[in-house]
This record gives structure tokens, C-alpha cells and sequence, in this order.
């Protein structure tokens, strides 16, 4: 179970991580804590699942890469075939079956439109593929996951 | 433009962030360059935008968000900026894009919703709807994970 102390802590390192040598001093300086207090009880928020990733989280258009959002319909008994197909390819990042008619959703980051219209159409063609939509971002207004403990 | 150095900094910050006091130190050491070298192109990089946040993200089921939704609504055209600026202010909703509409689907606006449970997200999104005067949306509930990651960029400068 999460105490006080790390509902507090993830609280603020879901924003706060400093480019300085110290980082982790910064924040047990906002805890009134010890760093290696504070250290100690990330490893375990890692080691224990709580946390999925401590870094950067680049903007994937800024470094040159194109992402886009990508629905199938496929027929029920396929999704496992399918699903690892997509899986194997590095730009895919969320793999997601999902209710309804589109049940297999999945988002692909690519260097350049003919690596995306390859992969597309590659996946599209797959045994058990009926229908895929592609549905690149015209804006995007929010990217912010983040959650108040 | 990103030189060898900035792709080989920006492909080793996808590992594993050292929990030690000097993590940055660790890193450059790897990198063979300063800590110092390294703490000024991260600066840099924040500032370019090219991060979009320094921390921690958490697996949210695990922290008690064990339902999540994608949400995706049909909004006409002229309100996409006013309905996009609106939602963008929801704690819950995590993602927020506009995209374009295909045939046979009509959908032209994504969010993610989060909440304990799919009838907490359900309530989300009727809130979100009447506060919008939307009527058109589907709740695309995830019934199963088989890939979650962050992408790997960069990932033949880091070996």
C-alpha cells in the first residue's frame, strides 16, 4: 500500500524531476525528507509496479517522428495473430483491444510516410483484417497523464 | 537540428533513470561526455520543447485509475478549438486530439478517459458532453492490453 509519504512524493515527481546533479535532493527538499530517504522509496515504487517510467517524455513530432492513431476491425478469433504481428513493429507503442465493431486499437510512431503506408498496409492485408482505419491527429490539444494521489 | 550526440543522449534517457544521487553523472559517464555537457543539452531540449515533461509517469491501474476509455465524439468543424480548449482543462482526460474522420466512421475527436470504474467514466463523459452540448460520442472501453511502452527513438544510437 502507498503511505502519505508516497502519494506525496509521486505527487510531485509525476512533474517535478530537475536537470541538476542533485535531483533527487531538489525533491525531498520540497518533502522536508532525506535524499537517500527518498531514493529508497522510488526503487521500491519501481520495483513494487507503481511507477512505470521516470524520464523524459519527448514530443515524438519534434524529433522528426509522425504518429498516428490506427482502428481494426478483425475478426475475433484473429486478434491474437494479429495483435502480435503489431506488436513486433518498433514504432507501435499502445496496443489496445477495445468493445464494439473496431476492436483492436493500436498507435504507430514512423520515421516518414512510406514507412507508415507500409506498415499499414502490411497490417491491413493480415488474415483476419476486415477493416483498417488510420486516424492521424489534426490537432492536439492535450498530452498530460497525470494523476493526483 | 539533432547532431549524433543529441540522438545518442535522447536514445540512452529511454533506459532506465538511475535512482542514485548523481543520476545524471551515471548517465554522462555512459555517454562519455561531462555531467555538465549533458544537464546543458537536456536544458536545451526542455526549452525547444522537444521534452514535453521531466518525471514520473505511473501505472494507473496500480495507482487505482483501473478503468480507462477512449472516448470518441463527432464535433463539427468550427467548434474543434473551443471544445478542444475545454476538455484540454479536465484532470481526467489525459489525451485530448482532434483527428481526421474516415468513412463508415464519423469520429473526429479523441479523449482518454480515466476513473476507477467504467461507470465513473461514463459519468465523466456525459458530464463532458453537456458541458460541450455534444450529443455524439461512443465509450471504446479497453478489454484487453498487448503492447504498452514508450517508444524507443533513436534506438541503433543506443547499443
Amino acid at each position: 500500500m502507498l503511505t502519505a509519504f508516497d502519494k506525496r512524493l509521486l505527487n510531485i515527481i509525476q512533474t517535478y524531476l530537475p536537470f541538476e546533479s542533485r535531483p533527487f535532493a531538489a525533491i525531498a527538499a520540497r518533502l522536508g525528507a532525506e535524499e537517500s530517504f527518498v531514493i529508497e522509496r522510488l526503487r521500491f515504487l519501481k520495483e513494487q509496479g507503481f511507477i512505470r517510467r521516470i524520464g523524459p517524455f519527448f514530443d515524438s513530432s519534434k524529433l522528426g517522428y509522425i504518429g498516428t492513431l490506427v482502428a481494426l476491425e478483425v475478426e475475433p478469433c484473429a486478434i491474437p495473430q494479429v495483435a502480435a504481428v503489431i506488436n513486433s513493429e518498433y514504432g507501435v507503442t499502445h496496443n489496445y483491444e477495445r468493445d464494439g465493431i473496431l476492436n483492436l486499437w493500436f498507435t504507430l510512431f514512423s520515421h516518414n510516410m512510406s514507412e507508415q503506408n507500409e506498415v499499414l498496409k502490411k497490417i491491413g492485408n493480415l488474415a483476419g483484417v476486415v477493416r483498417l482505419i488510420n486516424l492521424p491527429a489534426t490537432q492536439k490539444f492535450k498530452i498530460s497523464v497525470q494523476f493526483t494521489l | 537540428m539533432l547532431d549524433e550526440l543529441d540522438k545518442n543522449i535522447i536514445a540512452i534517457m529511454q533506459d532506465e533513470f538511475p535512482l542514485v544521487p548523481e543520476p545524471y553523472r551515471a548517465i554522462a559517464d555512459k555517454l562519455g561526455i561531462s555531467e555538465d555537457e549533458l544537464l546543458i543539452r537536456l536544458n536545451k531540449y526542455s526549452q525547444s520543447k522537444k521534452i514535453r515533461k521531466m518525471g514520473a509517469v505511473l501505472r494507473h491501474r496500480e495507482v487505482g485509475y483501473s478503468a480507462n476509455a477512449l472516448c470518441a465524439w463527432i464535433v463539427p468543424d468550427e467548434r474543434i478549438c473551443e471544445v478542444g480548449e475545454l476538455f484540454a482543462k479536465v484532470a481526467v482526460v489525459t489525451h485530448c486530439y482532434a483527428r481526421v474522420a474516415q468513412p463508415g466512421w464519423p469520429y473526429n475527436f479523441y479523449t482518454m478517459l480515466h476513473a476507477n470504474t467504467r461507470e465513473q467514466c461514463n459519468v465523466i463523459a456525459k458530464n463532458l458532453a453537456e458541458q460541450a452540448g455534444l450529443q455524439d460520442y461512443i465509450m471504446l472501453f479497453s478489454t484487453k492490453e498487448w503492447k504498452k511502452n514508450s517508444m524507443q527513438y533513436f534506438m541503433n544510437n543506443n547499443k
